[in-house]
Order: C-alpha cells, then sequence, then structure tokens
C-alpha cells in the first residue's frame, strides 16, 4: 500500500519535472538546435541564382571556404582573399584577447585591492557601456577615431602632430573598438579570480626572495589562471565572430569572417557558402573551447 | 653569553600606523638585541606590537624612526626579498598552486641556485621535517599540523640567518601544539638558525626560549631568560602577564619594608609606598601558632588536579594564594575559616619598579 502510494507520488514529480521544462526543451529544440540543422543541411545545397538554395547536394559551399572558382575556366584554385579574411579574423581576435588582458588585468586588480565597500562601485563604472547599444558605442569610437575626430583634433591642438592619424578604416581601428567593446568581459572574471587571491601570498612570495616580476609570474599569474582562461574565452569567442565592429570601423576592405558570412547571404548570394563558414567559425570556436579546457584540466595535475 | 655576536638589533624602532591624531604607535622606541643561534621569543598580549616588530625584520613594515640591524649591518632599507631573513606566517600562506617540494623549493629557486643543489635540499628538508612521503601532494590535501611543518621547510630551506615565526603554533590543537614545539625546539638546535619567535602563550614562552622579551602596549617591558622572568619580573606587567602572582603592598623606610600584611623585610627601597610580588608555590602554610607566622584564615581552596590553591585572608584584608601539592587522599583539606600561619622566604619577594 504504502510503496504503491510512494509509486504513484514519484511518477507525478516526473510528470511535473517534465511539464515544468517544457519550456526550455521547446526554446532547445527551436532556438539551438532547429537553426544549428537548416545551417548544416544549406551548407550542402546548390546556391539558388537570386540567393536563397536549390535542393540539390553539393560540397561546392564547403569547398568554396577555402578554393574559388574561375568565372571564365571553371578550375578550382586556392582563394587568397578568403584566407586572408580568415587570417585577419585570427589575429584582431588574439590581438584583442591579449590587449584586453594587458588592460583588464591591472583594471581588475586595482578593483579587488579597493576597500570591500567600493569595489562594487567600480565594477559598475566598468560595466556601465554594456546597458548601450553595440552599435551606439562602435559609432561612438568612430567619432573619436576619425580623422576629423576627438583624438586627432586634440592631438593637433597641443602640437603632438600635424597631420591626422588616419586610423579609422583599418586593423588599428577594428583592434580598438573591440578591445574597448570586450574589455569588461575580461575584467569581470579576472576580477572573480583575484577577489579570492590571498593577498598574504604576495608576502610570502617577496620573503623567500622572489622579485615584483617573480611574484607576478610564479605566484599570481598561475593562481588566477582560471580567470585568465575564463576572461580569454568570452573575449576571443565573440571577437572572432564579431560583425558590427569590423563593419563599422573596419569600413568595406577590413573585412573580418562575420562580415564575409554576411556578405554570402547578402550580395554574392551564395548561402551554401555562407552556412559552410558559419560551421566553420562554429567548429573552430569549440576547438578553441576544448584546447582551453584541457589546459585548464592538465592544471589539476602537477607534473601533467 | 653577553659577548656571543648579534644577530639582529632593533634600535628606538618606531612604528606609527596612520596620521596626526589617529595615528597608532604600534611600536614606540623598542631596541632590542637578538644574539646569534638563540630562540628568542616575543611575548605579549594580543595588539602590543610583536607581529609589527616582526614585520619590520622581514622587511614587510619599514620604521616610522629607528634602525633594523642584521650582523650589525643596516637593513632598514632593504626589501624583503633582499633580506637573509625568512617568515613562517602565522596563516601558513603556503602556495595553493605548487606541490609540497615545490613550495620547499620556491625560496631557492628565486635565488637562483643550481637544479642539483635545489634538489638534495629540498630532500633533506623534507626528511627535517619527516614529510618525504608528501613531497608531491598539494598542500590543500594536508592536515593543519603537515601545512604548518611544510612552512617550517620552506623558511628554514634557503638556509637563513634569522628564522622568524609569528603565532606558528596558535591554530593548532593542544596535544599538536605541544609536539610542535618539541619539534621547533629541535630543528632550532639541528640548524643552528637564530629563531625569533612571536606568541602571546606565557608556559609556550617558558618552555621554549633561551631568551624573552616581554612586551605591552609597543614597548618592551622585559628581556631576560625565562626562570630570570618568571623569578625577577621587572615590574607589574611582567609579574602578572607571566605565571599566577600575588602582589604585595608596603612602606619603605630606605632600610626595610614594612608589609601591610603584618612583617618587616630587609629589602632596599626607595622610603615611601612599595608594591611588591610573590608567587604563590613560594608561599608556605604552616600552624597557627608557628613561631614568625603571619596570621591568616583559610577562604577558598582551588583544587587543579597536582596542585590546589588556598586562597588565604590576611589581617589586612588582602588575599594571598598559596600553591601546594595536592595530598594523595582528599582528606587533607583545610577548611574554610580555619586560623593558619603564612611564611615565605624574604629572597622570595620581588620589589617591583612599575
Ligand atoms: N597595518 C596596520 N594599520 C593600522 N594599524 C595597525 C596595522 N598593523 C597593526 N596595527 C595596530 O598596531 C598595534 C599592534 O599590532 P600587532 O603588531 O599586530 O600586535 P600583535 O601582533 O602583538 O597582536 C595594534 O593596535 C594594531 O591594531
Ligand atoms: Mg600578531
Amino acid at each position: 500500500m504504502a510503496s504503491n502510494a510512494e509509486e504513484k507520488a514519484e511518477s507525478a514529480r516526473t510528470r511535473s519535472a517534465w511539464l515544468l521544462s517544457t519550456p526550455a526543451l521547446i526554446v532547445l529544440l527551436f532556438a539551438a538546435s532547429g537553426p544549428l540543422l537548416i545551417v548544416v543541411t544549406y551548407s550542402f545545397l546548390t546556391p539558388g541564382q537570386y540567393g536563397n538554395v536549390v535542393w540539390n547536394f553539393d560540397l561546392s559551399g564547403w569547398v568554396g571556404i577555402l578554393f574559388s572558382k574561375d568565372i571564365f575556366d571553371g578550375t578550382w584554385h586556392l582563394a587568397d582573399a578568403h584566407l586572408s579574411i580568415f587570417w585577419r579574423s585570427v589575429k584582431l581576435s588574439l590581438l584583442t584577447t591579449a590587449i584586453t588582458f594587458a588592460v583588464g588585468f591591472p583594471t581588475a586588480w586595482f578593483i579587488a585591492t579597493r576597500p570591500p565597500t567600493q569595489r562594487a562601485l567600480w565594477l559598475f563604472l566598468i560595466t556601465i557601456p554594456f546597458w548601450t547599444n553595440l552599435l551606439i558605442r562602435t559609432i561612438a569610437i568612430n567619432e573619436v577615431i576619425r580623422n576629423e575626430g576627438l583624438l586627432n583634433t586634440v592631438l593637433i591642438w597641443i602640437g603632438v602632430i600635424s597631420t591626422p592619424l588616419h586610423i579609422i578604416y583599418t586593423d588599428t581601428a577594428v583592434l580598438i573598438g573591440m578591445a574597448y567593446v570586450y574589455l569588461p568581459l575580461m575584467v569581470l572574471p579576472l576580477y572573480a579570480a583575484i577577489d579570492r587571491f590571498d593577498m598574504r601570498l604576495l608576502e610570502a612570495g617577496y620573503d623567500l626572495y622572489a622579485s615584483r616580476i617573480q611574484v607576478l609570474r610564479r605566484v599570481i599569474l598561475p593562481i588566477v589562471k582560471p580567470g585568465i582562461i575564463a576572461g580569454s574565452i568570452l573575449v576571443f569567442v565573440p571577437s572572432l565572430g564579431a560583425y558590427v565592429t569590423p563593419r563599422v570601423l573596419g569600413g568595406g576592405k577590413n573585412m573580418m569572417i562575420g562580415n564575409f558570412i554576411e556578405l554570402q547571404f547578402g550580395q554574392a548570394r551564395n548561402w551554401p557558402l555562407g552556412a559552410a563558414l558559419s560551421m566553420t567559425l562554429l567548429i573552430v570556436v569549440m576547438a578553441a573551447l576544448l584546447v582551453y579546457v584541457k589546459a585548464s584540466t592538465r592544471e589539476g595535475n602537477p607534473h601533467g | 653569553m653577553s659577548e656571543s655576536p648579534i644577530a639582529v638589533e632593533a634600535r628606538n624602532a618606531v612604528k606609527a600606523f596612520g596620521q596626526g591624531a589617529t595615528a597608532v604607535k604600534a611600536l614606540d622606541d623598542v631596541s632590542v638585541k637578538i644574539k646569534k643561534g638563540e630562540f628568542f621569543t616575543l611575548l605579549g598580549p594580543s595588539g602590543c606590537g610583536k607581529t609589527t616588530l616582526l614585520r619590520l625584520i622581514a622587511g614587510f613594515e619599514t620604521p616610522t624612526s629607528g634602525q633594523i640591524l642584521l650582523d650589525g649591518a643596516d637593513i632598514t632599507q632593504l626589501p624583503p626579498n633582499k633580506r637573509p631573513v625568512n617568515t613562517v606566517f602565522q596563516s601558513y600562506a603556503l602556495f595553493p598552486h605548487l606541490t609540497v617540494a615545490q613550495n620547499i623549493a620556491f625560496g631557492l629557486e628565486m635565488q637562483g641556485r643550481p637544479k642539483a643543489e635545489i634538489k638534495k635540499t629540498v630532500a633533506r628538508m623534507l626528511a627535517l621535517v619527516k614529510l618525504e612521503p608528501m613531497a608531491d601532494r598539494k598542500t590543500s590535501q594536508l592536515s593543519g599540523g603537515q601545512q604548518q611543518r611544510v612552512a617550517l621547510a620552506r623558511a628554514l630551506a634557503p638556509a637563513p640567518k634569522v628564522l622568524l615565526l609569528d603565532e606558528p603554533l596558535s591554530a593548532l590543537d593542544l596535544k599538536l601544539r605541544k609536539e610542535m614545539q618539541i619539534e621547533l625546539k629541535r630543528l632550532q638546535m639541528e640548524t643552528g638558525i637564530t629563531f625569533v619567535f612571536v606568541t602571546h602563550d606565557q608556559e609556550e614562552a617558558l618552555t621554549m626560549s633561551d631568551r624573552i622579551a616581554v612586551m605591552s602596549a609597543g614597548h618592551i617591558q622585559q628581556v631576560g631568560a625565562p626562570r630570570e622572568i618568571y623569578t625577577r619580573p621587572a615590574n607589574r606587567f611582567v609579574a602578572s602577564f607571566i605565571g599566577e602572582t600575588n602582589f604585595l603592598t608596603g612602606k619603605s623606610d630606605g632600610e626595610a619594608v614594612q608589609l601591610d600584611i603584618g612583617s618587616k623585610i630587609a629589602i632596599k627601597a626607595p622610603p615611601g609606598p612599595v608594591s611588591l610580588a610573590i608567587r604563590p608555590e613560594q608561599v608556605r602554610v604552616v600552624a597557627a601558632n608557628d613561631p614568625g607566622a603571619l596570621p591568616a584564615t583559610v577562604g577558598a581552596t582551588v583544587y587543579f588536579g597536582t596542585d590546589t590553591h588556598l586562597h588565604l585572608v590576611m589581617k589586612d584584608g588582602s588575599t594571598l594564594v598559596a600553591r601546594m601539592q595536592s595530598p594523595a587522599s582528599g582528606s587533607g583539606d583545610l577548611a574554610k575559616g580555619t586560623n593558619v600561619g603564612v611564611t615565605f622566604p624574604d629572597s622570595a619577594l620581588q620589589l617591583l619598579g612599575d
């Protein structure tokens, strides 16, 4: 009797658990897996003449990532333009990660060493730009660095330079923009790691003959490494897929993968190539994540 | 003894925290000489400046005025990583990302010692603190006592001229603390390194130290061997902080002191009121009619196991505590209100110089 009632209650619990997770399951199905399946499918189809796709199995989308077809004789050859876009994307994303780390680490350290009552305020200040629309923030950067912008006006006015620095529509401009936009994503996890760091270890380091640099390299960095890894992932991943920033600050020439993908779905009318590129980006990001996770778990084993 | 070379010296060291009216003088004109190879203890209540003095020697703080000398050389402005002095921190401060062996090797690596030498020294240190089986463990996997040993080994490995220990045993339970006291003493004798040990536990200080500096409110009250500090406390603070003490009052006429409890004793003191101290174990209880004994009445009897404390009410109304061995059977207890006599050797009285 008792066990029967228990079973009933158990199955009722199971049923309500499923019922409660239905919204989440629907979201997962339609918002995550669904679009992914569509993209995978489209990458294996034939491009239609006016965009869209023809339902016909075709590998040209995937081949087109690295090769392009000669318009005249129809032969495939290595697409230098594509490669340079990939290279620029990876390079700019790595540089963005490095710059946000170089700026973000001292910032996070500064915040973590403030009196506890002030820290919330500093963190809030760091995240303020985040409450503004990305496009607006990027256009604001444009206003600062363009030839007649704030930066050049001030530099010319105080006499440091006589002709304006040409930054806008270069890789440097994209880099400045991305570093600015993604800085909070580096600072927050670094802050969380530094906040947990036991400052008494610094004195232990100095006491044992370590210089300031050695304390940084041998004590601080290894201990806050999880925060560095988390911050780097959070910056590198969206940098690699950045769209708005390279579009607004890089102009038409300095495309990154995001813009290149958009191009395929727009003017180039090559949806399968766009889909294949999207999948490639996803795979690269997943690979990067795996490498990071591997690196951070190996940390646990001293002789690994 | 007095000619043995000095390892560390503080000269008129003052350390003030904060500025102006809110400034706290953690150390107020402290001068002390610590000899080579001795086990020297800074003893005092919490907040008296023990840690501050240790941090001045380690180099984590610079004195507001005064000097710190190591082997006779002024090191006041030298940063901690340039001082051949190591610290065992109260919190241990072991590096959580390193193994036991790597922790011990850290100082040697920072000094740039050759790899082979580091390996040999680490092995020697592991043996010294009996942690060989733990060499490759992370420090978080160790017990409190084992972490303590790692902290010791790590600080001893670079063979510092002076080892500073800030209440290293305070986090351990009683049994482990007793073991580590013996262990520390052994390590100090085996290595011959000068130990500067901080504690607020007077018993720990008395059992372990070659010499003790008793501190209070940023001042050093007295420096001396444990026996000297115990039997000849320089002032009221030292007498009350170390062990249990009876305080007596009296009047000096320049030649002898008339005690308020009755007897007159031949102690030279400037004329006027004086205060004296006597340890409970020096107070003897005799029969009331004993010749020369001071009259007293038994107040309370407090049983401590091996000892029994007898609270004696003297004729001036003050209470004197006498410590005696507990009788083998409970029969010997003196009933409250019994009239007894009290005697003590004159030499057991210590004049206090407040
Ligand atoms: N960094 C500091 N800032 C302000 N006051 C301090 C600081 N360090 C110690 N003090 C003060 O100095 C006094 C002595 O402290 P400390 O040397 O730590 O005492 P102890 O180790 O004997 O307990 C205390 O009143 C303490 O509050
Ligand atoms: Mg202290």
